[in-house]
């Protein structure tokens, strides 16, 4: 067995003491970066870039850091999306869901317990899928051009109509209004600035980081002023943590389909963790279906995304590796620290430098599970962080807000920005308009635009075009599906409403 | 809870002190994310400047992104004009947008283009089972049927990677340039695996971009766009001696503000040669897939205005700017 062999390889590189503590550092630093709004797994990665190199570390030691940090991350961004309805990052936003009506009913520490083991699960089966596949699995990116992608979008899209169980109405227009803000900037396909008003800080779009922390992190501020804290998320107690065997091994199955759905969104360049989360959260609740009770505060509904999002996190380390292409924005931000050390990913990387890799491997077996033990037993360290009186831990949050998205671009104007999210997002849940899918819209915008268009050059003009493959053809009969099997089933079954996740949100 | 909100003004202090810029080191602006060519040319030439002793601290590097470079260009003009201790990235890539109107009312002549100390060579390539042997074969197709080929690259219509195939297809006496299928994708390695997967027929973008799947065999390059085949990749013809006489090099280098003395200009001049020939960025050349392309000075500033001058008419043809 190659593998054994590699990994042997791989472990002699990582278990040394040094990268061990790197390992342990990077964890623990994710882990609170993770949980910081405003402070996602790509500031943390880009963060941390300058202290690599003054620390003078090699490729490997520096990878183990980088990538502990990332996983870090990506374990860290439930713990506010649960505590304080505000997601620490961009892929914990469908955590914010059901894990903060958990917290609500009390069971926070169940939601971090589960979703802790769903993170584990999630990154520990993607991390075995990148070692024993990740050559072959590269493969899928040649399988995907710009109709197949415009397809994959479209899926994603269809499915947000069964995401308010209520008033699918405001969640559309939620989504058409993330969207419009996917317009904005330099046109791809024109080289022309589109809705920029010839500001130059729009020409590069609006970048969604800034919509998110204004639209939850901003906004919760307004609402902690308006109603001096008595409405406020902020401030869910957190009494012993325990661990709730039957129910985490009632969500076994969910795990496991997330995991995989989370890592194949993963593979796929420009789709990444964010798309992985809301995929594996939709279709488990499809799955579920009205009985379960998703968006009320359910165990399933903190799995699913959690076990989804870090599985597509080692999933975008796939093409990253072999194609140089990276799978989101963090991995960018690693591929960029590859170039600089002199290792150029690519189809020969795993010939070339089998030390790198498969440390690289090595090394995030062992931050997952450093990441399990500071985030299931050692939770409550973490959360001490967020569990301050509001009045000290709003401002806090609102100030390192400010610095996070400052170290974006260093422009003040997505500071302005982001205060005017903070006024929509305030202006919304006033009326009730869920936010999530405004960042979708972002989200998915802009890729749909431009795959629909290139998907439009190369054919030129002729539709049919977008159903020229099985891969499409499968992905638009599934975005079929998942936009109308919701509206269908409801009908047919005349179940009593189940409540609205925004409802009980505010 | 005091603990806890010490530790919060600790975060920020920490990533303040990184944002600032150090008044005792020279600063090095990349106007993008880290990653790329930008940042690549600020911390390499930032860490070899130090490393050789030609600066007294290490080079601060400031990413600022925006606008493809415009919004480094513009803080450039508008705030640290008479700034003498201040480089900036530049490539291709930001006279293409100069030329181009991109970055608002913004010209050449408001910096100075201090010199180029290496070059990524343009490159076209195709599948490894594309039936194009050559690019005669490709130009061709395309007298042919424009519609037959499509072309992916990394940067936005109309950018440098745009150009490349439109100046060689001009070359090739092909004038219908508005009639080529273009796409451009989230960068070179992109463009590789939609041409790999044949959802475009041939990629143009940079030598560096194309490295790791040339030595795989998935890709076949039809030909590089420089004077001279690139030392290390001698098999692959240039355009030049396939009768395209196209030279398209995503040259790196640097500005400085417009507002310097000319003695520090000649200062960061004098420097740039130093690093250009030193072995410290011999190497880095060498493991980044750059080929040599040293042109510092006066000489600089007098091919970008020609470089200028080309890009805006060929723009001007394509539509990109009336």
């Amino acid at each position: 067995m190659e593998i054994f062999s590699n990994l042997a390889l791989g472990f002699s590189i990582a278990l040394t003491p040094f990268t061990l503590m790197l390992a342990v550092i990077g964890c623990f630093l994710g882990t609170i970066i993770g949980a910081l709004p405003g402070l996602g797994p790509s500031n943390g990665v880009a963060i941390l870039i300058p202290i690599t190199f003054s620390m003078g570390l090699d490729a490997t030691a520096a990878l183990v850091l980088l990538t502990s940090v990332y996983y870090g991350a990506m374990y860290g961004g439930r713990i506010s999306s649960i505590l304080l309805n505000i997601p620490g990052d961009e892929p914990a936003m469908m955590t914010t869901l059901d894990g903060y009506p958990m917290a609500k009913q009390g069971r926070a520490g169940d939601a971090l317990v589960i979703s802790g083991v769903a993170s584990f699960v999630g990154a520990f089966l993607a991390t075995i899928a990148l070692a024993m596949v990740a050559p072959y699995l590269a493969r899928i990116a040649y399988k995907f051009g710009p109709a197949e992608y415009f397809a994959l979008y479209t899926l994603a899209f269809a499915t947000l109509g069964g995401m308010a169980s209520k008033n699918q109405a405001k969640a559309a227009l939620a989504s058409f209004i993330g969207l419009a803000i996917a317009l904005v900037g330099l046109d791809n396909n024109s080289g022309f600035n589109r809705f920029t008003g010839g500001n130059l800080h729009l020409s590069d779009g609006i970048d969604f980081l800034v919509a998110i922390v204004g639209l939850f992190a901003v906004s919760e501020v307004f609402f902690f002023i308006e109603t001096h804290g008595k409405d406020s998320a902020v401030g869910v107690k957190l009494g012993k943590v325990t661990i709730p065997w039957a129910e985490m091994w009632s969500t076994r199955w969910t795990m496991i389909r997330s995991s995989v759905v989370g890592f194949v969104a993963g593979v796929l360049p420009g789709a990444g963790a964010s798309l992985g989360s809301f995929m594996t959260y939709m279709m488990e609740k499809g799955i579920a279906g009205d009985k379960g009770g998703f968006g009320t505060g359910v165990a399933k509904g903190v799995a699913a995304p959690e076990a989804g999002n870090n599985a597509a996190a080692g999933g975008a380390l796939v093409p990253m590796l072999t194609l140089g292409v990276p799978g989101s924005g963090t991995t960018a931000v690693l591929l960029a620290v590859l170039m600089t050390l002199n290792i150029t990913p690519g189809p020969t990387l795993f010939a070339d430098r089998p030390e790198v890799v498969w440390g690289l491997i090595a090394s995030l077996l062992i931050a997952n599970v450093v990441l399990l033990l500071m985030n299931v037993p050692m939770v409550k360290v973490f959360v001490k962080i967020l569990m301050v009186p509001p009045a000290v831990l709003l401002p806090a949050v609102t100030m390192i807000s400010f610095v996070g998205i400052y170290s974006l671009s260093g422009s003040y104007f997505d500071l302005v920005l982001m205060i005017i999210f903070g006024v929509v997002g305030y202006a919304f849940r006033k009326m009730d308009i869920p936010t999530v899918p405004v960042i979708l819209g972002i989200l998915l915008g802009y890729q749909m635009e431009n795959n629909l268009r290139h998907a439009m050059t190369l054919s030129g003009g002729e539709w049919t075009y977008l159903f020229s493959s099985p891969i499409a053809i499968g992905l638009w009969i599934a975005a079929v599906l998942g936009f109308v099997a919701p509206m269908f089933l409801r009908g047919l079954l005349k179940r009593p409403e189940i409540r609205d996740a925004d409802e009980l949100v505010d | 809870m005091k603990f806890t909100y010490l530790k919060a003004l600790g975060t920020s202090a920490v990533i303040s002190l990184m944002a600032a810029s150090s008044a005792w080191s020279a600063e090095c602006i990349a106007p993008a994310n880290p990653g790329g060519g930008w940042d690549f040319t600020c911390r390499q030439i930032g860490k070899i400047l130090y490393d050789i002793g030609q600066v007294d601290a290490p080079v601060q590097v400031t990413n600022m992104a925006g606008a493809g470079g415009g919004l480094a260009f513009s803080t450039v003009v508008a705030e640290r004009n008479e700034d003498p201790e201040l480089i900036v990235a530049a490539s291709s890539a930001t006279t293409t947008r100069l030329a181009q109107k991109a970055f608002g009312d913004a010209t050449a002549d408001q910096v100075r283009f201090v010199g180029a100390i290496g070059a990524d060579p343009g490159v076209i390539v195709v599948a490894a089972d594309s039936p194009y042997q050559s690019l005669s074969d490709l130009v061709e197709a395309v007298k042919a049927d424009p519609a037959s080929v499509a072309f992916a690259g990394g940067s936005a219509a109309g950018g440098f990677d745009h150009m490349k195939p439109l100046q060689v297809l001009k070359a090739g006496g092909f004038d219908d340039i508005t009639a080529v299928k273009y796409i451009g994708v989230d960068g070179g390695a992109d463009a590789i695996t939609q041409t790999v997967g044949g959802f475009t027929q041939a990629m143009t973008g940079d030598m560096s971009e194309i490295v790791g799947f040339i030595k795989s065999g998935e890709v076949r390059a039809l030909a590089v766009l420089t004077e001279e085949r690139v030392p290390g990749f001698e098999d692959i013809p240039t355009a030049k001696e396939q009768g395209y006489d196209v030279v398209a090099v995503n040259w790196r280098g640097l500005y400085v503000p417009g507002g310097i003395s000319d003695g520090d200009f000649q200062k960061w001049a004098d420097r740039l040669q130093a690093v250009a020939d030193s072995a410290e960025w011999k190497q880095a050349m060498a493991d980044n897939g750059l080929a040599p392309f040293t042109k510092v000075g006066g000489d600089f500033q007098s091919w970008i205005d020609g470089v200028i001058a080309q890009t805006e008419e060929l723009s001007r043809e394509i539509g990109v700017i009336q």
